[in-house]
Protein backbone atom coordinates (compact mmCIF):
# COMPACT_ATOMS: atom_id res chain seq x y z
CA UNK A 1 0.00 0.00 0.00
CA UNK A 2 1.49 3.20 -0.82
CA UNK A 3 1.03 6.29 1.89
CA UNK A 4 -1.91 8.20 -0.17
CA UNK A 5 -3.78 4.91 0.48
CA UNK A 6 -3.04 4.70 3.53
CA UNK A 7 -3.55 8.36 4.56
CA UNK A 8 -7.00 8.10 2.77
CA UNK A 9 -8.12 5.00 4.57
CA UNK A 10 -7.13 7.26 8.18
CA UNK A 11 -9.09 10.50 7.14
CA UNK A 12 -12.22 8.16 6.08
CA UNK A 13 -11.99 6.69 9.47
CA UNK A 14 -11.29 9.85 11.50
CA UNK A 15 -14.64 10.67 9.53
CA UNK A 16 -16.84 7.44 10.83
CA UNK A 17 -15.26 7.66 14.11
CA UNK A 18 -16.69 11.00 14.31
CA UNK A 19 -19.94 10.14 14.03
CA UNK A 20 -19.67 6.52 15.80
CA UNK A 21 -18.70 8.39 18.67
CA UNK A 22 -21.27 11.02 18.90
CA UNK A 23 -23.49 8.26 18.75
CA UNK A 24 -22.55 6.92 21.91
CA UNK A 25 -24.74 7.97 24.71
CA UNK A 26 -23.15 9.78 27.13
CA UNK A 27 -24.37 7.59 30.10
CA UNK A 28 -21.82 4.95 28.53
CA UNK A 29 -18.99 7.40 28.07
CA UNK A 30 -16.69 5.92 30.91
CA UNK A 31 -17.08 2.17 29.35
CA UNK A 32 -16.43 4.07 25.84
CA UNK A 33 -12.89 5.51 27.28
CA UNK A 34 -12.26 1.24 28.44
CA UNK A 35 -13.03 0.22 25.67
CA UNK A 36 -11.54 2.26 23.17
CA UNK A 37 -8.34 1.87 25.47
CA UNK A 38 -9.02 -2.24 24.73
CA UNK A 39 -8.57 -1.81 21.07
CA UNK A 40 -5.92 1.10 20.92
CA UNK A 41 -3.77 -1.96 22.23
CA UNK A 42 -4.06 -3.24 18.75
CA UNK A 43 -0.79 -1.79 18.66
CA UNK A 44 0.15 -5.38 19.84
CA UNK A 45 0.16 -6.43 16.16
CA UNK A 46 3.71 -4.29 15.67
CA UNK A 47 4.89 -5.54 18.78
CA UNK A 48 4.15 -9.51 17.95
CA UNK A 49 6.18 -8.41 14.74
CA UNK A 50 9.47 -7.44 16.53
CA UNK A 51 8.85 -9.80 19.31
CA UNK A 52 8.57 -12.65 16.32
CA UNK A 53 11.51 -11.46 14.17
CA UNK A 54 15.05 -13.13 14.59
CA UNK A 55 18.16 -10.99 14.14
CA UNK A 56 18.24 -7.94 16.39
CA UNK A 57 17.71 -9.51 20.40
CA UNK A 58 17.41 -5.74 21.59
CA UNK A 59 14.42 -5.17 19.29
CA UNK A 60 13.34 -8.57 20.09
CA UNK A 61 13.38 -7.98 24.01
CA UNK A 62 11.58 -4.49 23.20
CA UNK A 63 9.07 -6.22 21.44
CA UNK A 64 8.03 -8.95 24.00
CA UNK A 65 7.94 -6.36 26.47
CA UNK A 66 5.57 -4.38 24.57
CA UNK A 67 3.61 -7.53 24.35
CA UNK A 68 3.22 -7.47 27.86
CA UNK A 69 1.86 -3.99 28.27
CA UNK A 70 -0.40 -4.41 25.43
CA UNK A 71 -1.94 -7.54 26.59
CA UNK A 72 -2.83 -6.32 30.06
CA UNK A 73 -4.64 -3.80 28.07
CA UNK A 74 -6.52 -5.49 25.88
CA UNK A 75 -7.49 -8.59 28.68
CA UNK A 76 -8.08 -5.56 31.62
CA UNK A 77 -9.74 -2.99 28.81
CA UNK A 78 -12.45 -5.44 27.56
CA UNK A 79 -12.55 -7.27 30.87
CA UNK A 80 -13.73 -4.37 33.01
CA UNK A 81 -15.62 -3.27 30.26
CA UNK A 82 -17.69 -6.58 30.11
CA UNK A 83 -17.91 -5.74 34.20
CA UNK A 84 -19.24 -2.10 33.82
CA UNK A 85 -21.52 -3.18 31.02
CA UNK A 86 -23.34 -5.72 32.88
CA UNK A 87 -24.64 -3.48 35.77
CA UNK A 88 -26.49 -1.41 33.15
CA UNK A 89 -29.99 -2.53 33.88
CA UNK A 90 -33.34 -1.61 32.93
CA UNK A 91 -36.49 -0.57 35.30
CA UNK A 92 -38.23 -3.88 36.34
CA UNK A 93 -41.89 -3.45 34.72
CA UNK A 94 -43.83 -5.05 37.01
CA UNK B 1 9.65 -4.53 -3.75
CA UNK B 2 9.34 -3.95 -0.21
CA UNK B 3 8.99 -6.81 2.25
CA UNK B 4 5.62 -5.14 3.51
CA UNK B 5 4.62 -6.10 0.09
CA UNK B 6 5.05 -9.47 0.85
CA UNK B 7 1.63 -9.42 3.22
CA UNK B 8 -0.42 -11.83 1.78
CA UNK B 9 -3.69 -10.31 0.51
CA UNK B 10 -5.82 -12.21 2.96
CA UNK B 11 -4.20 -11.13 5.66
CA UNK B 12 -5.11 -7.60 4.67
CA UNK B 13 -8.31 -8.67 4.62
CA UNK B 14 -8.40 -9.72 8.02
CA UNK B 15 -6.86 -6.43 9.16
CA UNK B 16 -9.79 -4.59 7.59
CA UNK B 17 -12.65 -6.92 9.19
CA UNK B 18 -10.77 -6.57 12.26
CA UNK B 19 -10.91 -2.42 11.85
CA UNK B 20 -14.52 -3.64 11.00
CA UNK B 21 -15.15 -5.38 14.28
CA UNK B 22 -13.45 -2.19 16.17
CA UNK B 23 -16.30 0.21 14.16
CA UNK B 24 -18.92 -1.99 15.06
CA UNK B 25 -17.48 -2.30 18.59
CA UNK B 26 -18.12 1.51 19.64
CA UNK B 27 -21.33 1.48 17.78
CA UNK B 28 -22.76 -0.63 19.81
CA UNK B 29 -22.38 1.62 22.46
CA UNK B 30 -24.92 3.69 21.18
CA UNK B 31 -27.31 1.88 23.65
CA UNK B 32 -27.10 0.37 27.30
CA UNK B 33 -28.64 -2.70 24.92
CA UNK B 34 -26.51 -3.44 22.36
CA UNK B 35 -23.23 -2.53 24.00
CA UNK B 36 -22.41 -6.16 25.69
CA UNK B 37 -22.74 -7.41 21.90
CA UNK B 38 -20.64 -4.35 21.14
CA UNK B 39 -17.61 -5.47 23.41
CA UNK B 40 -17.56 -8.70 22.18
CA UNK B 41 -17.02 -7.35 18.65
CA UNK B 42 -14.29 -5.41 19.74
CA UNK B 43 -13.07 -9.15 21.43
CA UNK B 44 -13.43 -10.91 17.98
CA UNK B 45 -11.57 -7.85 16.26
CA UNK B 46 -8.43 -8.21 18.38
CA UNK B 47 -8.50 -11.69 18.17
CA UNK B 48 -8.41 -11.59 14.61
CA UNK B 49 -5.60 -8.93 14.06
CA UNK B 50 -3.78 -10.83 16.90
CA UNK B 51 -3.79 -14.23 15.28
CA UNK B 52 -3.56 -13.31 11.78
CA UNK B 53 -0.18 -11.08 12.80
CA UNK B 54 0.77 -14.72 14.58
CA UNK B 55 -0.08 -16.79 10.84
CA UNK B 56 2.08 -14.02 9.11
CA UNK B 57 4.77 -13.28 11.12
CA UNK B 58 5.45 -16.70 12.60
CA UNK B 59 9.32 -17.07 13.75
CA UNK B 60 10.09 -19.52 10.56
CA UNK B 61 11.19 -19.50 7.28
CA UNK B 62 9.13 -17.16 5.67
CA UNK B 63 9.02 -19.53 2.23
CA UNK B 64 6.58 -21.73 3.85
CA UNK B 65 3.86 -18.96 5.02
CA UNK B 66 3.87 -16.30 3.41
CA UNK B 67 4.45 -16.06 -0.11
CA UNK B 68 1.45 -14.70 -2.28
CA UNK B 69 -1.42 -16.57 -1.45
CA UNK B 70 -4.72 -16.01 -3.89
CA UNK B 71 -7.16 -14.49 -2.42
CA UNK B 72 -9.54 -17.20 -2.32
CA UNK B 73 -11.69 -16.66 0.62
CA UNK B 74 -11.22 -17.45 4.14
CA UNK B 75 -8.98 -20.45 3.03
CA UNK B 76 -5.64 -19.64 5.07
CA UNK B 77 -7.57 -17.88 8.14
CA UNK B 78 -5.44 -20.48 10.24
CA UNK B 79 -2.34 -21.23 8.62
CA UNK B 80 -1.17 -24.59 9.88
CA UNK B 81 1.79 -24.20 12.93
CA UNK B 82 2.77 -27.55 12.75
CA UNK B 83 5.25 -27.76 10.34
CA UNK B 84 8.94 -27.86 10.08
CA UNK B 85 11.03 -25.08 10.89
CA UNK B 86 8.87 -23.43 13.32
CA UNK B 87 11.04 -21.89 16.29
CA UNK B 88 9.22 -22.87 19.14
CA UNK B 89 10.96 -21.01 21.51
CA UNK B 90 10.05 -17.60 20.48
CA UNK B 91 6.52 -18.74 19.72
CA UNK B 92 6.56 -20.20 23.48
CA UNK B 93 8.17 -16.37 24.40
CA UNK B 94 5.48 -14.62 22.96
CA UNK B 95 2.83 -17.09 24.13
CA UNK B 96 4.16 -16.23 27.91
CA UNK B 97 4.36 -12.44 27.13
CA UNK B 98 0.62 -12.61 26.30
CA UNK B 99 0.27 -15.11 29.47
CA UNK B 100 1.35 -12.07 31.78
CA UNK B 101 0.06 -9.28 30.43
CA UNK B 102 -3.55 -11.16 30.61
CA UNK B 103 -2.97 -12.64 34.10
CA UNK B 104 -2.35 -8.97 35.33
CA UNK B 105 -4.87 -7.09 33.34
CA UNK B 106 -7.56 -9.54 34.00
CA UNK B 107 -6.71 -9.76 37.34
CA UNK B 108 -7.16 -5.95 37.46
CA UNK B 109 -10.37 -5.67 36.15
CA UNK B 110 -11.39 -7.88 38.39
CA UNK B 111 -10.52 -6.40 41.28
CA UNK B 112 -11.03 -2.57 40.91
CA UNK B 113 -13.46 -0.40 42.15
CA UNK B 114 -15.74 1.34 40.11
CA UNK B 115 -14.99 4.65 42.27
CA UNK B 116 -10.93 4.06 40.76
CA UNK B 117 -11.94 3.68 37.68
CA UNK B 118 -10.86 7.03 36.15
CA UNK B 119 -7.04 5.78 37.81
CA UNK B 120 -7.14 2.59 35.66
CA UNK B 121 -8.10 4.32 32.74
CA UNK B 122 -5.07 6.69 33.04
CA UNK B 123 -3.09 3.97 33.59
CA UNK B 124 -3.95 1.90 31.15
CA UNK B 125 -3.67 4.94 28.66
CA UNK B 126 -0.23 4.88 30.12
CA UNK B 127 0.60 1.22 28.67
CA UNK B 128 -0.62 2.07 25.56
CA UNK B 129 1.86 4.99 25.21
CA UNK B 130 4.33 3.17 26.15
CA UNK B 131 4.21 -0.15 24.58
CA UNK B 132 3.74 2.40 21.13
CA UNK B 133 7.07 3.67 22.10
CA UNK B 134 8.94 0.40 22.73
CA UNK B 135 7.41 -0.77 19.17
CA UNK B 136 8.32 2.38 17.69
CA UNK B 137 12.12 1.80 19.11
CA UNK B 138 11.84 -1.52 18.09
CA UNK B 139 11.36 -0.94 14.73
CA UNK B 140 14.38 1.30 14.55
CA UNK B 141 16.20 -1.12 15.89
CA UNK B 142 15.21 -3.64 13.24
CA UNK B 143 13.42 -2.25 10.52
CA UNK B 144 13.63 -4.93 8.13
CA UNK B 145 11.29 -6.98 10.22
CA UNK B 146 8.67 -4.29 9.68
CA UNK B 147 9.65 -4.55 6.09
CA UNK B 148 10.21 -0.50 5.95
CA UNK B 149 13.78 -0.68 5.19
CA UNK B 150 16.21 -0.68 2.23
CA UNK B 151 19.83 -1.96 2.15
CA UNK B 152 19.51 -0.82 6.39
CA UNK B 153 18.18 2.73 4.98
CA UNK B 154 14.79 3.10 7.19
CA UNK B 155 12.46 4.89 4.39
CA UNK B 156 12.04 8.92 5.33
CA UNK B 157 8.53 8.28 5.38
CA UNK B 158 8.94 5.94 8.26
CA UNK B 159 10.89 7.57 9.71
CA UNK B 160 8.53 10.56 10.23
CA UNK B 161 6.27 8.10 11.38
CA UNK B 162 8.08 6.26 13.78
CA UNK B 163 9.43 9.24 15.43
CA UNK B 164 5.75 10.83 15.59
CA UNK B 165 4.29 7.20 16.88
CA UNK B 166 7.15 7.28 19.23
CA UNK B 167 6.49 11.15 20.63
CA UNK B 168 3.36 10.95 20.51
CA UNK B 169 3.64 7.49 22.97
CA UNK B 170 5.85 9.15 25.25
CA UNK B 171 3.78 12.17 25.93
CA UNK B 172 0.62 9.42 26.41
CA UNK B 173 2.79 7.40 29.16
CA UNK B 174 4.22 10.42 31.14
CA UNK B 175 1.12 12.24 31.01
CA UNK B 176 -0.70 9.36 32.04
CA UNK B 177 1.92 8.67 34.77
CA UNK B 178 0.69 12.02 36.06
CA UNK B 179 -2.76 12.16 35.61
CA UNK B 180 -2.68 8.52 37.39
CA UNK B 181 -1.09 10.14 40.18
CA UNK B 182 -3.31 12.94 40.74
CA UNK B 183 -6.18 10.78 40.33
CA UNK B 184 -5.20 8.54 42.68
CA UNK B 185 -3.86 10.77 44.90
CA UNK B 186 -0.26 10.07 45.05
CA UNK B 187 -0.06 13.70 44.38
CA UNK B 188 -1.98 16.32 45.52
CA UNK B 189 -4.81 17.67 42.62
CA UNK B 190 -3.42 20.82 42.71
CA UNK B 191 -1.78 22.07 39.43
CA UNK B 192 2.38 22.68 40.02
CA UNK B 193 2.88 25.74 38.35
CA UNK B 194 6.33 26.13 36.93
CA UNK B 195 7.76 29.99 36.56
CA UNK B 196 7.93 30.43 32.59
CA UNK B 197 6.73 27.16 31.50
CA UNK B 198 4.46 28.14 28.77
CA UNK B 199 8.11 28.75 27.27
CA UNK B 200 9.64 25.70 28.32
CA UNK B 201 6.82 23.80 26.59
CA UNK B 202 6.92 25.40 23.71
CA UNK B 203 10.82 25.08 23.17
CA UNK B 204 10.76 21.46 23.95
CA UNK B 205 7.86 20.51 21.80
CA UNK B 206 9.85 22.61 18.82
CA UNK B 207 12.74 20.87 19.63
CA UNK B 208 10.77 17.36 19.27
CA UNK B 209 9.35 18.39 15.92
CA UNK B 210 12.97 19.96 14.54
CA UNK B 211 14.43 16.62 15.37
CA UNK B 212 12.27 14.79 14.31
CA UNK B 213 12.63 16.79 11.27
CA UNK B 214 16.23 16.12 11.57
CA UNK B 215 15.58 12.84 11.48
CA UNK B 216 14.46 12.09 8.35
CA UNK B 217 17.92 13.43 6.96
CA UNK B 218 19.76 11.45 9.42
CA UNK B 219 19.06 8.15 11.04
CA UNK B 220 21.65 8.40 13.89
CA UNK B 221 20.07 6.98 17.08
CA UNK B 222 20.51 10.38 19.29
CA UNK B 223 18.03 11.78 17.12
CA UNK B 224 15.57 9.17 18.10
CA UNK B 225 15.80 8.48 21.24
CA UNK B 226 16.53 12.20 22.20
CA UNK B 227 12.95 12.70 20.26
CA UNK B 228 11.51 10.44 22.66
CA UNK B 229 12.92 11.52 26.14
CA UNK B 230 12.13 14.85 25.65
CA UNK B 231 8.65 13.77 24.87
CA UNK B 232 8.90 12.15 28.18
CA UNK B 233 9.93 14.99 29.63
CA UNK B 234 6.89 17.19 27.99
CA UNK B 235 4.51 14.96 28.49
CA UNK B 236 5.32 15.08 32.60
CA UNK B 237 5.56 19.34 31.63
CA UNK B 238 2.21 19.62 30.05
CA UNK B 239 -0.24 17.74 32.80
CA UNK B 240 1.66 18.53 36.00
CA UNK B 241 -0.05 22.56 35.83
CA UNK B 242 -3.34 20.95 35.40
CA UNK B 243 -5.59 21.03 38.42
CA UNK B 244 -7.72 18.11 39.46
CA UNK B 245 -10.64 19.21 38.79
CA UNK B 246 -10.01 19.21 35.36
CA UNK B 247 -8.92 15.82 35.04
CA UNK B 248 -11.71 14.32 32.75
CA UNK B 249 -10.64 16.74 30.28
CA UNK B 250 -7.13 15.23 31.05
CA UNK B 251 -7.98 11.81 30.85
CA UNK B 252 -9.88 12.05 27.62
CA UNK B 253 -6.86 14.31 25.55
CA UNK B 254 -4.70 11.28 26.54
CA UNK B 255 -7.51 8.94 25.38
CA UNK B 256 -7.08 11.00 22.29
CA UNK B 257 -3.34 10.69 22.13
CA UNK B 258 -3.14 6.59 22.48
CA UNK B 259 -5.17 6.36 19.92
CA UNK B 260 -2.99 9.17 17.45
CA UNK B 261 0.09 7.24 18.68
CA UNK B 262 -1.65 3.82 17.57
CA UNK B 263 -2.58 5.57 14.02
CA UNK B 264 1.17 6.58 14.00
CA UNK B 265 2.27 3.07 14.16
CA UNK B 266 -0.14 1.82 12.04
CA UNK B 267 1.42 4.28 9.18
CA UNK B 268 4.81 2.68 9.66
CA UNK B 269 3.07 -0.64 9.56
CA UNK B 270 0.78 -0.37 6.68
CA UNK B 271 -2.22 -2.13 8.94
CA UNK B 272 -5.68 -1.05 7.88
CA UNK B 273 -6.56 -2.41 11.78
CA UNK B 274 -4.10 -0.11 13.40
CA UNK B 275 -4.88 3.09 11.42
CA UNK B 276 -8.65 2.34 11.84
CA UNK B 277 -8.67 1.98 15.49
CA UNK B 278 -5.95 4.67 15.61
CA UNK B 279 -8.57 7.16 13.72
CA UNK B 280 -11.50 6.27 16.04
CA UNK B 281 -9.68 6.38 19.40
CA UNK B 282 -7.95 9.55 18.18
CA UNK B 283 -11.49 10.83 17.66
CA UNK B 284 -13.72 9.41 20.32
CA UNK B 285 -10.88 10.90 23.44
CA UNK B 286 -10.90 14.24 21.15
CA UNK B 287 -14.83 14.47 21.40
CA UNK B 288 -15.17 13.40 25.02
CA UNK B 289 -12.68 16.21 25.61
CA UNK B 290 -14.81 18.60 23.90
CA UNK B 291 -17.72 17.14 25.79
CA UNK B 292 -16.22 17.80 28.86
CA UNK B 293 -15.07 21.31 28.00
CA UNK B 294 -18.03 22.50 27.08
CA UNK B 295 -19.55 21.47 30.44
CA UNK B 296 -17.46 23.33 32.11
CA UNK B 297 -17.72 26.15 29.41
CA UNK B 298 -13.63 26.45 29.45
CA UNK B 299 -12.34 26.39 26.08
CA UNK B 300 -9.70 23.58 25.63
CA UNK B 301 -6.70 25.57 25.73
CA UNK B 302 -7.37 27.14 28.78
CA UNK B 303 -7.46 23.62 30.68
CA UNK B 304 -4.16 22.76 28.64
CA UNK B 305 -2.51 25.69 29.74
CA UNK B 306 -3.31 24.62 33.16
CA UNK B 307 -3.45 26.41 36.77
CA UNK B 308 -7.57 26.19 37.42
CA UNK B 309 -8.54 25.59 40.66
CA UNK B 310 -5.34 26.56 42.92
CA UNK B 311 -5.35 30.25 42.88
CA UNK B 312 -9.39 30.44 42.12
CA UNK B 313 -9.71 28.62 45.03
CA UNK B 314 -8.19 30.86 47.50
CA UNK B 315 -9.45 34.45 46.05
CA UNK B 316 -13.24 33.08 46.37
CA UNK B 317 -12.63 30.63 49.98
CA UNK B 318 -13.92 33.46 52.07
CA UNK B 319 -17.43 34.95 50.50
CA UNK B 320 -20.47 35.41 52.22
CA UNK B 321 -20.98 32.90 55.08
CA UNK B 322 -22.93 34.76 57.28
CA UNK B 323 -26.50 34.62 55.48
CA UNK B 324 -28.96 33.36 57.05
CA UNK B 325 -30.19 29.71 55.96
CA UNK B 326 -32.35 26.75 57.01
CA UNK B 327 -31.42 23.46 58.19
CA UNK B 328 -33.25 20.55 58.14
CA UNK B 329 -32.96 17.32 59.72
CA UNK B 330 -33.51 13.44 58.09
CA UNK B 331 -36.99 13.22 59.71
CA UNK B 332 -37.82 16.68 57.37
CA UNK B 333 -36.25 15.61 54.82
CA UNK B 334 -38.18 12.35 54.98
CA UNK B 335 -40.92 13.98 55.53
CA UNK B 336 -40.97 16.15 52.50
CA UNK B 337 -39.96 13.87 50.10
CA UNK B 338 -42.71 10.97 51.16
CA UNK B 339 -45.33 13.82 49.69
CA UNK B 340 -43.72 14.38 47.10
CA UNK B 341 -45.08 13.50 43.63
CA UNK B 342 -41.52 13.74 42.02
CA UNK B 343 -38.48 13.68 43.39
CA UNK B 344 -34.76 14.41 41.37
CA UNK B 345 -31.45 13.45 42.74
CA UNK B 346 -28.58 15.41 41.58
CA UNK B 347 -25.61 13.62 42.68
CA UNK B 348 -22.07 14.41 42.32
CA UNK B 349 -18.20 13.32 43.22
CA UNK B 350 -18.98 13.64 46.76
CA UNK B 351 -21.92 11.06 46.98
CA UNK B 352 -19.19 8.47 45.75
CA UNK B 353 -16.68 9.76 47.73
CA UNK B 354 -18.82 8.72 50.56
CA UNK B 355 -20.09 5.48 48.79
CA UNK B 356 -23.41 6.85 49.43
CA UNK B 357 -24.82 5.41 46.45
CA UNK B 358 -26.25 2.09 48.03
CA UNK B 359 -27.93 4.08 50.63
CA UNK B 360 -29.20 6.51 47.77
CA UNK B 361 -30.78 3.65 46.02
CA UNK B 362 -32.46 2.05 48.88
CA UNK B 363 -33.68 5.64 49.68
CA UNK B 364 -34.89 5.58 46.01
CA UNK B 365 -36.70 2.28 46.21
CA UNK B 366 -38.69 3.17 49.33
CA UNK B 367 -39.60 6.38 48.00
CA UNK B 368 -40.60 4.50 44.79
CA UNK B 369 -43.45 2.27 46.75
CA UNK B 370 -44.67 5.08 48.23
CA UNK B 371 -46.07 6.61 44.77
CA UNK B 372 -43.26 8.57 44.11
CA UNK B 373 -41.19 8.95 41.00
CA UNK B 374 -37.76 9.13 41.32
CA UNK B 375 -35.19 10.35 38.72
CA UNK B 376 -31.73 11.44 38.56
CA UNK B 377 -30.26 13.96 36.76
CA UNK B 378 -26.44 13.75 36.08
CA UNK B 379 -24.16 16.51 34.96
CA UNK B 380 -21.59 15.94 32.75
CA UNK B 381 -18.69 16.80 35.05
CA UNK B 382 -20.45 15.08 37.97
CA UNK B 383 -17.55 12.52 38.27
CA UNK B 384 -14.04 12.30 37.25
CA UNK B 385 -14.10 11.28 33.52
CA UNK B 386 -16.71 11.50 31.32
CA UNK B 387 -20.16 9.33 32.40
CA UNK B 388 -18.82 7.89 35.64
CA UNK B 389 -21.64 8.89 37.48
CA UNK B 390 -23.95 6.60 35.45
CA UNK B 391 -21.30 3.26 36.42
CA UNK B 392 -21.86 4.34 40.07
CA UNK B 393 -25.45 4.75 40.03
CA UNK B 394 -25.83 1.33 37.53
CA UNK B 395 -23.30 -0.29 40.02
CA UNK B 396 -25.70 0.41 42.78
CA UNK B 397 -28.72 -1.06 40.87
CA UNK B 398 -29.93 2.40 40.04
CA UNK B 399 -31.83 0.96 36.13
CA UNK B 400 -30.26 3.19 33.55
CA UNK B 401 -33.73 4.75 32.50
CA UNK B 402 -34.09 6.87 35.34
CA UNK B 403 -31.04 8.73 34.78
CA UNK B 404 -30.87 11.60 33.11
CA UNK B 405 -28.77 14.01 31.12
CA UNK B 406 -28.50 17.13 31.85
CA UNK B 407 -30.56 18.40 28.24
CA UNK B 408 -32.84 15.85 28.87
CA UNK B 409 -34.04 16.91 32.78
CA UNK B 410 -33.40 20.65 33.53
CA UNK B 411 -37.02 21.37 32.23
CA UNK B 412 -38.37 19.08 34.61
CA UNK B 413 -36.82 20.72 37.50
CA UNK B 414 -40.17 23.23 37.49
CA UNK B 415 -42.37 20.49 37.88
CA UNK B 416 -41.02 18.70 40.75
CA UNK B 417 -41.23 18.63 44.25
CA UNK B 418 -38.06 18.14 45.48
CA UNK B 419 -34.62 18.57 43.95
CA UNK B 420 -32.12 16.24 46.21
CA UNK B 421 -28.77 17.28 45.72
CA UNK B 422 -26.40 15.11 47.30
CA UNK B 423 -22.59 15.57 46.70
CA UNK B 424 -22.38 18.05 43.81
CA UNK B 425 -21.93 21.75 43.97
CA UNK B 426 -20.76 23.65 41.58
CA UNK B 427 -22.94 21.78 38.73
CA UNK B 428 -25.78 23.22 40.74
CA UNK B 429 -24.85 26.88 41.03
CA UNK B 430 -27.52 29.32 39.62
CA UNK B 431 -24.49 32.03 39.84
CA UNK B 432 -23.40 30.65 36.02
CA UNK B 433 -26.29 31.68 34.91
CA UNK B 434 -27.11 35.12 36.23
CA UNK B 435 -22.92 36.67 37.64
CA UNK B 436 -20.67 37.50 35.10
CA UNK B 437 -18.38 37.74 37.56
CA UNK B 438 -18.44 34.70 38.78
CA UNK B 439 -15.65 32.19 37.37
CA UNK B 440 -18.27 29.51 36.71
CA UNK B 441 -20.03 31.95 34.97
CA UNK B 442 -21.95 30.44 31.49
CA UNK B 443 -21.20 26.78 32.57
CA UNK B 444 -24.26 24.80 32.08
CA UNK B 445 -26.06 24.37 35.08
CA UNK B 446 -28.71 22.20 36.59
CA UNK B 447 -31.88 23.83 37.71
CA UNK B 448 -32.15 22.66 41.05
CA UNK B 449 -33.63 26.12 42.72
CA UNK B 450 -36.62 25.91 40.58
CA UNK B 451 -37.77 22.97 42.14
CA UNK B 452 -40.54 23.70 45.12
CA UNK B 453 -37.95 22.20 47.24
CA UNK B 454 -34.41 21.91 47.39
CA UNK B 455 -32.39 19.67 49.75
CA UNK B 456 -28.68 20.22 49.73
CA UNK B 457 -26.23 17.25 51.55
CA UNK B 458 -23.57 18.78 52.49
CA UNK B 459 -20.60 18.30 55.07
CA UNK B 460 -20.51 21.86 56.62
CA UNK B 461 -21.54 25.38 55.71
CA UNK B 462 -17.76 26.13 55.41
CA UNK B 463 -16.49 24.73 52.06
CA UNK B 464 -16.41 25.59 48.50
CA UNK B 465 -16.75 23.68 45.53
CA UNK B 466 -14.06 22.78 43.05
CA UNK B 467 -14.43 26.33 41.46
CA UNK B 468 -13.91 27.80 44.70
CA UNK B 469 -16.99 29.80 44.83
CA UNK B 470 -20.19 30.71 46.94
CA UNK B 471 -23.21 29.02 46.24
CA UNK B 472 -26.05 31.32 46.85
CA UNK B 473 -28.59 28.12 46.78
CA UNK B 474 -27.49 27.86 50.41
CA UNK B 475 -29.54 30.57 51.10
CA UNK B 476 -32.23 30.82 49.27
CA UNK B 477 -36.33 30.53 50.63
CA UNK B 478 -36.61 27.12 49.16
CA UNK B 479 -32.98 25.72 50.42
CA UNK B 480 -32.65 23.03 53.22
CA UNK B 481 -29.37 21.71 54.22
CA UNK B 482 -28.80 18.86 55.51
CA UNK B 483 -25.24 19.28 57.12
CA UNK B 484 -23.95 15.71 57.46
CA UNK B 485 -22.28 13.04 56.14
CA UNK B 486 -23.54 11.80 52.62
CA UNK B 487 -23.76 8.34 54.08
CA UNK B 488 -24.68 9.07 57.19
CA UNK B 489 -27.51 11.12 56.40
CA UNK B 490 -28.99 9.13 53.48
CA UNK B 491 -29.52 6.39 55.56
CA UNK B 492 -30.94 8.24 58.42
CA UNK B 493 -33.59 9.64 55.96
CA UNK B 494 -34.10 5.65 54.80
CA UNK B 495 -34.64 4.89 58.67
CA UNK B 496 -36.95 7.67 59.32
CA UNK B 497 -39.14 6.74 55.82
CA UNK B 498 -38.98 3.37 56.98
Amino acid sequence: MDFISILSIFVLACFVGYFVVWGVTPALHTPLMAVTNAISSVIIVGALIAAAAAGVPGAKWLGLLAVVLASVNIFGGFAVTARMLAMYKKKERR
Amino acid sequence: MHESAAVPAWALISYLVSGVCFIVALRGLSSPESAQRGNRFGIAGMVLAVVTTLAVHLPVAHDMVCTYVPVNGQACQSLPDGGHGIDGPAILEILIAIGIGAAIGLDTARRIAMTAMPQLVAAFHSLVGMAAVLVAAAAYLNPDAFGIATGGIIHRVSRVEMGLGAAIGAITFSGSVIAFLKLNGNMSGKPILLPGRHVINLGTLAAILGLIAYFTTDQSGWVFFTAAGLSFLIGFLLIVPIGGADMPVVVSMLNSYSGWAAAAMGFTLHNTAMIVTGALVGSSGAILSYIMCRAMNRSFISVIAGGFGGDAAAAGGGAAIDRPWKRGSAEDAAFLMSQAEQVIIVPGYGMAVAQAQHALREMGDILKKEGVTVKYAIHPVAGRMPGHMNVLLAEANVPYDEVFELEDINSEFARTDVAFVIGANDVTNPAAKTDKSSPIYGMPVLDVEKAKTVLFVKRSMGGVGYAGVDNELFYRDNTMMLLADAKKMVEEIVKALG
